[in-house]
């Protein structure tokens, strides 16, 4: 077999992989009359045509990224974290308790102190499913999901109740939000007239450090080894339990830095339905980022792009926001299906004895 | 006495949806295919449910024909789903529990998307009434909290020795036992263990799509994106809680559809207690349950979420 046919059964198999997403989506769209190249046009181009929705698909990419890397964590250790949506929100909880209660703390050391604590909250929530999972066995992704809806509960508990702003109850309106944050910790714009922030030379340092954390370091050794194969790390005297606590800790904190970052730099108070979708939509980014920094960043920034690009179909072409739910799902199933495929030794074996047959005549 | 009349009464009517769709899982399970894409499926029977009674046929005389043929529509396409879902995991031999999370992240997705396209905002339907049994609906207490529900829970409770006959009393029953436990034995007494596999994960889907159907038409008369709220995911952990055994998945069922009727209860009695708690407790449950439930006798299918391989050595 040479290296040129391995090269393009590869490329050839994420073709067909592409072709059937597009192909699955556009079923979906025939059913409800839309037009399904312009829809795919608008999804995918209609954001890049102007500087704000530009910066707008940047701005969605921040968070998805951060949560994404901390998903690869997980997933690296063999835990699938799907409860992102739920360490966020409680990592939003916590930084804006404690922007609200650290006030008058100078700028530089108030942002730390800030993205902290939202690592502490969310990376607590992570703690429980990772803990049940290493010790009882509990399968993370019910226990994950679970929380999710817990978590949710909590926030919509605390913005109406103990962290209401003042203010929605001396005017009466009621809207569970809670107060602004002092002006001296948001991030800076980076570009007038936009939302972008400073958040984004973080996704760049946060990357670096899971790079070298997860392959430059004995301890990512160990825990990708765990994940690998968990009897042969057993074998090897690593201790699993271990290894998969931590990841899933390191994970919800990921996920509750994302929620800190959102505070600090978009939204600037705790507000209802900030963290709606990105959880899966996290675990998609890690997946087509192929669960590695270097490839989550350009898929982040993809998925930003078909979040951002989803809410304007609707103007536009008339289809659901909803629709990019159905993208994300086919695109789940489509590769963890390809690879199999692509990691199917005999299959590419029989292939290229078929080609090879063919040839020889 | 009324109180707890009352949480019985509305109990068992709310354990249904969690009934079928577990009851299913436990097949999904037995056969070796864990299946998480159950929420989603469920979503999708709640919407066909309720669409074909509301595009053909509200009002007169023959509504109530179309809210059936919208039960069965639920049941098709949840059987549907659940093939499509085995070419993913059978065919392709994905990793089931990701592959189980894009199922339902489709299916939601694709049960929204349909929804704004072909009902719009929400619209409650006149749905399918009560079934007072007669005689047995006038014993005191016991009618009210018994005798006195749609008909579909008196038929998804017939479901529960059904599935216990089929899975342990018939042919096929032993078969999906056998693909799930040992497929490579199964397979050497010339069963198609795949064939095995995709029939349980159709009836599986049939029985979430009931479940969908069921909620849309009988209990919330609506369909909404977040109507389903996690029975699916429920659904899956009480096949853990209750050993895949249907009996004492029932029992679960009840259990957990009991503590969302005592939370309405204690609300309608005014206790002063934050409603998100309330909400919270059968999720915490779940976690509780899926923690300490877990004892050492457990009869965990041995090939549960392993895709079978003729050709490979175990």
């Amino acid at each position: 077999m040479t290296r040129q046919f391995k090269i393009l059964y590869k490329t050839s198999i994420i073709l067909i992989a592409v072709i059937a997403t597009l192909l699955i989506g556009s079923v979906i769209l025939v059913t409800i009359d839309a037009d399904v190249f312009r829809t795919y046009l608008v999804i995918l181009t209609e954001p890049l045509k102007n500087k704000i929705q530009l910066t707008e698909v940047i701005i969605r990419s921040i968070p998805l990224s951060v949560i994404a890397l901390g998903i690869t964590v997980a997933y690296r250790s063999g835990i699938i974290n799907i409860g992102a949506e739920g360490q966020m929100a409680i990592g939003i909880l916590t930084s804006t308790a404690a922007a609200l209660a650290f006030y008058n703390v100078p700028r530089p050391l108030n942002i730390i102190i800030i993205v902290v604590c939202g690592a502490i909250g969310g990376g607590i929530w992570g703690f429980i499913p990772g803990i049940l999972k290493a010790k009882l066995k509990v399968s993370e992704l019910l226990s994950t999901v679970m929380l999710n809806y817990i978590a949710a509960q909590f926030y919509t508990f605390f913005l109406r109740g103990p962290m209401i702003d003042p203010a929605e109850l001396t005017l009466g309106s009621g809207t569970p939000q809670s107060m602004r944050l002092e002006k001296t910790v948001w991030l800076d714009r980076l570009i007038r007239g936009t939302r972008l922030h400073t958040g984004i030379f973080l996704v760049f340092v946060l990357a670096i450090f899971i790079y070298i954390l997860l392959w430059k370091t004995s301890f990512g050794y160990k825990l990708r080894a765990a994940g690998a194969s968990e009897k042969a790390a057993k074998y090897g005297g690593i201790k699993v339990a271990f290894f998969v606590t931590v990841s899933m800790v390191i994970s919800g904190a990921f996920a509750g830095i994302a929620g800190s970052v959102e505070i600090l730099g978009v939204h600037h108070r705790a507000i209802e339905g900030i963290t709606s979708g990105y959880g899966f939509s996290g675990l998609v980014v890690a997946l087509f980022g192929g669960l590695h920094p270097a490839g989550i960043i350009p898929a982040s920034f993809l998925f930003g792009l078909l979040l951002v690009g989803a809410d304007m179909t609707q103007r536009i072409v008339g289809v659901p926001a909803n629709m990019v739910q159905v993208l994300e799902g086919i695109i789940i199933l489509v590769i963890v299906a390809a690879q199999q495929v692509l990691n199917d030794k005999y299959l590419m074996d029989k292939i290229w004895k078929k080609f090879h047959a063919e040839e020889a005549k | 006495m009324d109180f707890i009349v009352n949480i019985l009464a509305l109990g068992i009517p709310f354990s249904v949806a969690l009934l079928l769709a577990s009851i299913g899982e436990m097949f999904n399970q037995r056969s070796g295919i864990f299946n998480l894409g159950c929420e989603g499926i469920m979503a999708m029977g709640a919407f066909i449910g309720m669409l074909i009674p509301y595009s053909v046929g509200q009002g007169g005389a023959t509504a109530e024909i179309y809210n059936f043929l919208g039960i069965i529509a639920g049941a098709l396409v949840g059987a549907l789903l659940g093939l499509v879902f085995g070419v993913v995991v059978i065919t392709f031999k994905a990793k089931q529990g990701i592959a189980g999370i894009g199922m339902q992240l489709f299916c939601v997705g694709a049960a929204g998307t349909l929804f704004r396209h072909f009902v719009g905002g929400t619209q409650s339907i006149p749905g399918i009434g009560k079934f007072y049994i007669p005689l047995l609906s006038k014993i005191p207490i016991l009618g009210q909290i018994f005798f006195s529900h749609n008909i579909l829970v008196y038929i998804a409770f017939l479901f529960v020795p059904l599935s216990v006959y089929i899975l342990f009393k018939t042919p096929w029953g032993l078969r999906v036992r056998a693909v799930g436990t040992y497929p490579r034995a199964a397979d050497s007494l010339g069963i198609n263990v795949n064939r095995v596999r995709f029939q349980a994960l159709a009836v599986g889907g049939a029985l979430a799509g009931l479940a969908g159907a069921y909620l849309s038409l009988c209990q919330a008369k609506m369909f909404s994106d977040e109507m389903i709220a996690g029975r699916g995911f429920i659904a899956v952990a009480l096949v853990y809680f209750g050993h895949w055994d249907p009996i004492k998945i029932m029992w679960g069922a009840l259990l957990f559809s009991l503590a969302q009727s005592f939370q309405l209860a204690v609300q309608g009695q005014g206790i002063n207690f934050p409603y998100e708690f309330a909400v919270m407790l059968p999720y915490v449950l779940v976690i509780l349950t899926l923690a300490f439930s877990r004892d050492k006798k457990k009869q965990e299918p041995a090939a549960l979420g392993i895709a079978f391989d003729r050709e490979k050595r175990t």
